[in-house]
C-alpha cells in the first residue's frame, strides 16, 4: 500500500499536495505556491539563516518545534508535520511579540534577513528554551545579519520572555501519521521523479533494493545543496525522516547507540555528557537550524573530508551499523572511509547506527576545530584526540583529523610515537614531528596546507597543556572542564 | 501633543512590516502575467578571445522565449557609470570569470539556467594578470597613476633620526548584503520600460537603460522602494540586471526578471578593492611624524567602474586624524583579469586610513611607549597646520577631545597595563588593545554629484506625500528625511507617507552613497517643505489675522495672533482657496570646490569623526582570535536620529571588524573565485560581536558647518573604526612575541595570518 499525496499543517490548516516536484524546496513552495513572501532566500544553501522557518513534529504527548532552513528541504519532507512562517505571527498591525520587540529595539535594520530571525527566536519561545545570552547566541548563530552588528537583535531576544506561544495538539498531528509509504511521482519539465517515504526499515529494504541508484535523503543539509548549488536533477529519493527505527538514541553501560536519522541538536546532549569536548565542535556545525536537520548518519554516509563528526567518532573508537535485506554489519569508523567520496557500502546497503563506546575511567578526550570563523564554518580541520593516562603513560592512543587527508584519518605514526610512553611535552613534541609523515594536506580557500600541518601538530601540544592544567586554553569562553 | 521628530530615537520607518515579513523587496512584488525569467551566462575564463559562440541549442531548449547578447543590443553595449569601458555583454573578448556573455529569458529560473549550459562558446585563452604582483610586474594600468604631495617628504623622511618603512596587504571584502542583485522589467507601451532595481541609483540605471535600448532617458522609469542590503555593491553593479531585463522585456514583449543566486552574485559583481600598501615615515625620539611617503597599489579588476575616485578618497584619506607636516603619496590602479572591483562603504578610505594606524603602532613600539600619546601628538588640532596634504583645512579638529574622553570613558591606559601584565602569565592566550581614530571626509569627491532634489505634496486632509532622489537600503534614509518633513511642518511623522524612489518623481538624482544621503535629500526635502510652509503661512495669516512672518508652524497646528488653525484644517482651506500644495525642492551642497587633476582643494564639507577601543585574544597555537570588548564614540554631529545613528555605528563597526579578521577572498591562479557563497565567504556572527559593547554617540558633536540641524553623516565612518581590531590583533601578536617584535601582520588576520606572524616573529627573535 503506499499513498499518492503528503499532507502537513500550515497554520493549522490541514493541505495535502499531491503533484509537485518532488524536489521543489520549501522555500519555493512558501514563496511561489502560497505567495507567503516573508520567507527570504539569501543563499540557498542554510548558511544565512534568511529562510528559517519553524517546523513541529509530533513527539510522545508533545509537538516539538524547531527551525529549520527552508530553502534546503524539499517540500516531500514536510509529509505529517506542522509548519509555521513569520506570516503565521503576526502582522504589522497585530504584531507577535517578538516582531514588536525586534522592530522597537531597532533590531531591523535593512530587514531581509529579519523573518528569519523572528523565526529563530520563536523556535526558542515556542521550546521554551530560556532567552539567556548563551542561549540566544547558540540560537541565532545560523542568521546573518550585515548591518546590525547584532546587538539590538540580542537585546531583544533577552527581553522575550517566556511567553511560549500556543502549540498545536500532537493528536491532530499524529493524525496526520500513518504507516503507509508516500510515493510522490511526477513529470516535471521533462523529467520524471520520484520520491518515496518508507516508513519501515523493511519498506527501505525494498525501495532500496528496486531503486538501487536511489539518493538516501536525511536531513538534507548536503543533499539539498546538490539541488540548489550543483543544479542536479534527483529523479530517485528516498527519504529516511520517517523511520522511527533510524531515529532512537539507546545507551547500555559500555555504549552510546545513535540511530542514523538522529539529528545533531538531538544527539548533542548524550554526546555531551559523555564526551564534553565532541559537543563543544558539534555545538559549531552549521547554525541550529543545520543541527536541527543534519544527521549523523549523513555526515558519516556522505563520506565528507571536512565532516566534523567523523574525526570525533574515530577518535572515540566509534562503530558503525550497516545494514542490507536485514542483516547487519558492524564495521570500525575509520574502514569505513575508502577514499575520496568512496566509501565501504555496498549496493542496497545503508548506515543504520552509529556505536560510540563510553569513555573510561582514565580516558582522555579532547576535540578541537579550526576555522576561520568560530561559529557555522566548515573547518580547515578537525582534531580529536583519546587515550588512557595511567601513572604518567598512554595507553590506547586514538588520534584522528579532518581536513588533513581526502578522508578523515588516523595519525597512526603519531598514535604509534605515544602508544605506550610517558605522556611528556618530548614526547608529544615526538607525535608532532610524526604527523608530517602521517599526512600531506592539501591547500584551498579554507587554509594552506602549511597551516594545516602546523596547526594539527599544536593541537596536541594544546591537549598536552590543557591536560596539564586541567582546564581549557581556549579564545572561545566555553568551560566544559574535562 | 509634542511632536517627536528631528533628533528622536524613532524606529525604522518599515521596521514592523520588515518583522512580519510583510514589507515588499523585489521580489516579493506580485509577479506580472506572463513573467520571465531571465539568467545571465558567465564567462568561464578570466582572459580570451571568443572564438564562436553557438547559441542555437539553448535557443532551441525547453521553455526558453528569448536569447540575447551583444548583437541585439540596439543603443551602446555599455553599462559602466562614466568610463565607458562595462560592456553588458562581453563582445570578442571576455575579461573575468564571471563576465556576462549572454541571457536566456524562459519561462522559469531553472529552465532559463539550465538552457544556458547548452552554448557551445569557444575560447582562445589570453594571458591573464590577475594579483596586483602580476599587474605591477606587467605595468598593467586601468588608468593613469596618481600623485599628491605635502611638503617635500622624501627630504624629511632622510632627515628624520627615526625611519619605519614597510608593507601592508590589505584584503578585499564581499558586500554580502542579503539580499542578492535582482531587477524586473515591465514593457510599456511606446517600448517604454519600468524597471524595478534593487539599486542607491535609480537615476544611472534609467540613464543606462535608455543608452542600452537606444532611447531617451523619458522613456525609461526605474522604480526602488528599499534594498536588502546594498552598501555601496548596489552603486553601479544593479545595471546589469537592470538593463538586461530591459532589452528582454523589449525584445519578448514580456515582463522579465533576473534574480542571481549568491553564488552567482558574488561571482560576476564587484567588491571593495584590495590594496598593498608600502610606507616609509620619518619620525623624531617623541614619535612626532615628520614625513610619511606612500605607495597605493589597488587591484581593480577589468573595467574602471568606480576605480579612479575611489583610489583618490584612498590618498585622501592617508592622514586619518593626523597632521603630516610633509607627505607623498602614490597611487597605482591596476588593471586585472578580475571582476571590476567597485564601491564599497568607505570608498577607498578604510584601505587609504587602515596604513597610518599599522605606522603609529610601529612608531610606539619602537619608542617603547603608549600608542595613544602617539596619536595625541601627531593628531589634527592646536597647535598644528591642520591643513591636509590635499590643501583642505580642518576646521573643527576635534579628534584629540575624542580620542582623551574615549581613553578616559574605556579605561584605556589601566586596561593596556593590565593586558601586558596578563600576558606575561598567559604562555597560550594573549592579549590585545588598541586604541584607533577616524577621520573621514564627507561629500562626493565628484564635485557634480553633491545635489538632490525632493517632491513634497499635501493633501487635501493634511496627509503628506514624501518622495526625494536617496533610496533606502536599511540605513534609515527615509524615516530621517520624514523627521525632517514633521519637523518642519510639525505634524507627527505617521501623517507622512514616505514612498518608493522613482526617476519619474524626482529626476537627476545621485546615487544614495558617501554617507551624504540625508545630508542632501533632507535639505532637498526641507527646501520643499520650505515653499509650501510659506504658502501656508501665508494663507493662515489671513485667517489668523497676523504676518505672514508671524505664522508658527508648532504641534499640529498654525498659529499667530494668538489664535490657530490645525494643520490639515489649513491645508482643506489651500485647497479650496486654489493653491498649490505641492512643491520640489533642490539642494546643492555649498564650499566644495576641488580640482581632480592637481588633487588639491577642498572636496569635503565638513569630516565626521569617531575613536574606538579593541581588546582582543588570541591563541598563539592556532591563531583563532577573538574581538572582547570595543567602546566607540562617534561623531554624528547634533544626531537626526540617535537611535538610527547607533544602529549605523555598531553595524559598520561589526562590517568593518569582518573585513579585517574572517572575511578572506581568494582567488585561485586562474582568477576563479573560490570563496562565492557564505559556505566558504565568512562574515561575522553573532557569537563574533564582542561580548561587551560600549557605543556612544558624542554629546559634544555639533556640525560646524549648517547640514541638516547640524548633523553629520553616518553611514561609512564608523566602518573605520575597525581599524582598532586590526592593530588590538598586532599587539596581541607583539604580545606573544614578548614585546620584541612588532608584526608584519596583513589584512583579513584570519587564523592562519596570525600564526604566519607569530612564527615569522619567533624566527626573527632567534
Amino acid at each position: 500500500m503506499s499513498r499518492d499525496h503528503i499532507q502537513f499543517l500550515l497554520d493549522g490548516e490541514l493541505i495535502r499536495e499531491r503533484v509537485f516536484d518532488p524536489t521543489l524546496s520549501v522555500l519555493q513552495y512558501l514563496r511561489e505556491r502560497r505567495l507567503r513572501t516573508g520567507t527570504k532566500e539569501g543563499c540557498a544553501e542554510g548558511d544565512c539563516g534568511a529562510c528559517t522557518i519553524v517546523i513541529g513534529e509530533a513527539c510522545g504527548e508533545h509537538v516539538h518545534y524547531k527551525a529549520v532552513n527552508a530553502c534546503i528541504i524539499f517540500l516531500a519532507t514536510l509529509d505529517g508535520k506542522e509548519i509555521r512562517t513569520v506570516e503565521s505571527l503576526g502582522t504589522p498591525h497585530s504584531p507577535h511579540p517578538i516582531q514588536k520587540l525586534l522592530a522597537d529595539k531597532n533590531g531591523s535594520q535593512c530587514g531581509f534577513c529579519t523573518p528569519g530571525f523572528v523565526m529563530s527566536l520563536y523556535a526558542l519561545q515556542i521550546s521554551n528554551i530560556p532567552a539567556n545570552p548563551g542561549n540566544v547566541s547558540h540560537a541565532l548563530a545560523g542568521n546573518l545579519c550585515r548591518c546590525t552588528g547584532y546587538g539590538p537583535i540580542i537585546e531583544a531576544a533577552l527581553e522575550m520572555g517566556e511567553n511560549a506561544p500556543e502549540t498545536s495538539s500532537a493528536q491532530d498531528l499524529k493524525s496526520l501519521q500513518h504507516d503507509e509509504c508516500v510515493k510522490i511521482s511526477a513529470t516535471i519539465e521533462g523529467e520524471n521523479k520520484v520520491f518515496y517515504i518508507p516508513k519501515t526499515l523493511e519498506q527501505l529494504e525494498e525501495i532500496y533494493a528496486k531503486n538501487p541508484g536511489a539518493v538516501l535523503l536525511a536531513g538534507g543539509t548536503d543533499v539539498g545543496l546538490w539541488v540548489t548549488k550543483r543544479h542536479q536533477c534527483l529523479n530517485n529519493i528516498i527519504y529516511l525522516g520517517a523511520i522511527s527505527a533510524l531515529n532512537i538514541l539507546l545507551e547500555n553501560a559500555k555504549h552510546v547507540e545513535i540511530g542514523a536519522g538522529v539529528n545533531y541538536s538531538d544527539a548533542l546532549p548524550i554526546l555531551t555528557k559523555y564526551y564534553p569536548d565532541m559537543g563543544a565542535v558539534m555545538r559549531r556545525i552549521g547554525g541550529q537550524q543545520i543541527r536541527n536537520l543534519g544527521t549523523i548518519g549523513g555526515n558519516i554516509a556522505n563520506g565528507s573530508p571536512i565532516g566534523d563528526m567523523a574525526p570525533l567518532l574515530i577518535a572515540a573508537g566509534a562503530t558503525l551499523a550497516l545494514r542490507r535485506a536485514g542483516t547487519l554489519r558492524t564495521l570500525a569508523l575509520e574502514g569505513f572511509f575508502i577514499d575520496y567520496g568512496k566509501q565501504d557500502l555496498r549496493a542496497g546497503e545503508f548506515v543504520k547506527a552509529v556505536n560510540i563506546p563510553k569513555p573510561r575511567p582514565d580516558q582522555r578526550f579532547f576535540a578541537y576545530k579550526i576555522s576561520k570563523r568560530f561559529e557555522q564554518d566548515i573547518s580547515a580541520l578537525c582534531a580529536a584526540f583519546s587515550f588512557e593516562l595511567k601513572g604518567g603513560t598512554c595507553t590506547q592512543v586514538r588520534i584522528a583529523y579532518g581536513g588533513m587527508a581526502a578522508t578523515p584519518k588516523r595519525a597512526v605514526l603519531a598514535e604509534k610515537t605515544l602508544e605506550g610512553q610517558r605522556w611528556s611535552e618530548e614526547n608529544i613534541r615526538r607525535a608532532m614531528a610524526a604527523l608530517e609523515d602521517d599526512f600531506t594536506p592539501i591547500s584551498d580557500m579554507r587554509a594552506s596546507k602549511d597551516y594545516r600541518m602546523r596547526t594539527a601538530q599544536n593541537l596536541l601540544l594544546k591537549a598536552f597543556y590543557e591536560n596539564k592544567s586541567g582546564q581549557p586554553i581556549r579564545v572561545l569562553e566555553e568551560n566544559l572542564g574535562h | 501633543m509634542a511632536i517627536k521628530a528631528a533628533h528622536h530615537p524613532l524606529v525604522h520607518d518599515s521596521a514592523l512590516k520588515q518583522t512580519c515579513g510583510a514589507a515588499h523587496y523585489l521580489d516579493d512584488i506580485p509577479e506580472p502575467k506572463g513573467m520571465l525569467h531571465l539568467y545571465i551566462a558567465m564567462s568561464t575564463q578570466a582572459h580570451a578571445k571568443i572564438k564562436s559562440m553557438d547559441l542555437s541549442p539553448v535557443i532551441s531548449a525547453r521553455g526558453v522565449k528569448c536569447v540575447i547578447g551583444a548583437k541585439d543590443i540596439p543603443g551602446h553595449n555599455d553599462v559602466s557609470p562614466f568610463g565607458g569601458d562595462d560592456p553588458l555583454f562581453a563582445q570578442d573578448i571576455v575579461e573575468y570569470i564571471g563576465q556576462p556573455v549572454f541571457a536566456v529569458a524562459a519561462t522559469s529560473r531553472e529552465l532559463a539556467r539550465r538552457a544556458a549550459q547548452l552554448a557551445i562558446i569557444n575560447y582562445a585563452p589570453l594571458p591573464a594578470i590577475i594579483d596586483i604582483a602580476q599587474a605591477r610586474q606587467a605595468g598593467h594600468f586601468i588608468e593613469k597613476s596618481k600623485t599628491m604631495a605635502k611638503g617635500d617628504a622624501k627630504k624629511a623622511i632622510a632627515k628624520s633620526r627615526h625611519r619605519t618603512r614597510g608593507t601592508l596587504v590589505i584584503g578585499g571584502q564581499d558586500h554580502f548584503y542579503l539580499e542578492g542583485h535582482i531587477a524586473m522589467a515591465l514593457p510599456l507601451e511606446d517600448g517604454d520600460v519600468h524597471i524595478y532595481s534593487s539599486t542607491q541609483n535609480p537615476t544611472e540605471i534609467q540613464h543606462l537603460a535608455a543608452h542600452v535600448l537606444g532611447r531617451t532617458q523619458k522613456d525609461i522609469t526605474v522604480e526602488v522602494r528599499r534594498m536588502g542590503g546594498a552598501f555601496g555593491g548596489k552603486e553601479t553593479q544593479p545595471a546589469i540586471m537592470a538593463c538586461a531585463c530591459a532589452l528582454a522585456a523589449t525584445i519578448s514583449g514580456q515582463a522579465v526578471k533576473c534574480r542571481l543566486d549568491r553564488d552567482d552574485d558574488m561571482i560576476m559583481t564587484g567588491k571593495r578593492h584590495d590594496f598593498i600598501y608600502s610606507y616609509e615615515c620619518g619620525y623624531d625620539d617623541q614619535g612626532r611624524i615628520a614625513g610619511l611617503s606612500v605607495v597605493l597599489e589597488a587591484r581593480c579588476g577589468r573595467s574602471k567602474d568606480l576605480s579612479g575616485p575611489i583610489n583618490d578618497r584612498a590618498m585622501f584619506h592617508i592622514d586619518n586624524a593626523y597632521d603630516l607636516p610633509t607627505a607623498h603619496i602614490t597611487s597605482h590602479r591596476y588593471k586585472t583579469h578580475t571582476v571590476s572591483n567597485t564601491a564599497f562603504r568607505g570608498f577607498g578610505g578604510p584601505q587609504g586610513m587602515i596604513g597610518i594606524e599599522k605606522i603609529i603602532e610601529d612608531i610606539a613600539f619602537n619608542r617603547a611607549c603608549d600608542p595613544l600619546d602617539i596619536r595625541l601628538l601627531n593628531a589634527y588640532g592646536p597647535g598644528k597646520s591642520n591643513k591636509t596634504p590635499y590643501g583642505q583645512k580642518v576646521e573643527d579638529a576635534v579628534i584629540k577631545e575624542i580620542l582623551q574622553d574615549l581613553a578616559t570613558s574605556s579605561n584605556y591606559r589601566k586596561r593596556r597595563a593590565d593586558i601586558r601584565r596578563f600576558n606575561k602569565t598567559s604562555p597560550v592566550l594573549k592579549k590585545g588593545i588598541a586604541i584607533t581614530p577616524v577621520k573621514f571626509g564627507i561629500s562626493f569627491t565628484k564635485t557634480f554629484l553633491n545635489q538632490a532634489g525632493a517632491l513634497v505634496h499635501v493633501y487635501a486632509d493634511g496627509s503628506v506625500h514624501l518622495n526625494h532622489g536617496g533610496t533606502e537600503m536599511g540605513q534609515g534614509l527615509f524615516i530621517k528625511v520624514a523627521q525632517v518633513v514633521a519637523q518642519e511642518f510639525q505634524i507627527p511623522v505617521e501623517q507622512i507617507k514616505i514612498s518608493a524612489t522613482r526617476t519619474d518623481k524626482v529626476p537627476n538624482t545621485s546615487a544614495t552613497a558617501a554617507s551624504s544621503g540625508s545630508d542632501l535629500n533632507g535639505m532637498a526635502a526641507l527646501n520643499a517643505v520650505q515653499k509650501i510652509k510659506r504658502r501656508l503661512a501665508k494663507l493662515a495669516a489671513k485667517k489668523l489675522d497676523c504676518a505672514a512672518k508671524d505664522v508658527i508652524f508648532k504641534d499640529g497646528f498654525l498659529s499667530g495672533n494668538g489664535k490657530k488653525i490645525s494643520f490639515a484644517d489649513c491645508a482643506r482651506n489651500a485647497y479650496e482657496a486654489r493653491i498649490s500644495l505641492s512643491a520640489s525642492g533642490f539642494y546643492k551642497t555649498p564650499k566644495i570646490r576641488y580640482n581632480p587633476v592637481t588633487l588639491r582643494g577642498a572636496p569635503f564639507y565638513y569630516y565626521a569623526y569617531g575613536a574606538a577601543v579593541s581588546e582582543v585574544l588570541i591563541d598563539t597555537l592556532t591563531g583563532e582570535n577573538k574581538t572582547v570588548r570595543v567602546d566607540i564614540l562617534h561623531d554624528c554631529g547634533r544626531s537626526l536620529n540617535p537611535a538610527i545613528d547607533l544602529g549605523q555605528i555598531e553595524g559598520g563597526f561589526i562590517q568593518g571588524m569582518g573585513w579585517v579578521t574572517t572575511e578572506e577572498l581568494v582567488y585561485d591562479h586562474k582568477g576563479a573565485l573560490k570563496t562565492h557563497a557564505p559556505s566558504t565567504y565568512k562574515i561575522p556572527t553573532i557569537g563574533d560581536r564582542p561580548a561587551l559593547m560600549n557605543i556612544e554617540i558624542w554629546n559634544k558633536g555639533r556640525n560646524i558647518e549648517p547640514t541638516i540641524y547640524r548633523s553629520k553623516g553616518v553611514g561609512e565612518p564608523p566602518f573605520m573604526l575597525a581599524s582598532s581590531v586590526y592593530c588590538a590583533l598586532a599587539d596581541a601578536v607583539s604580545g606573544a612575541l614578548d614585546y620584541q617584535v612588532y608584526p608584519a601582520l596583513n589584512t583579513p588576520a584570519t587564523p592562519e595570518e596570525i600564526l604566519r606572524c607569530i612564527e615569522e616573529g619567533l624566527q626573527y627573535g632567534s
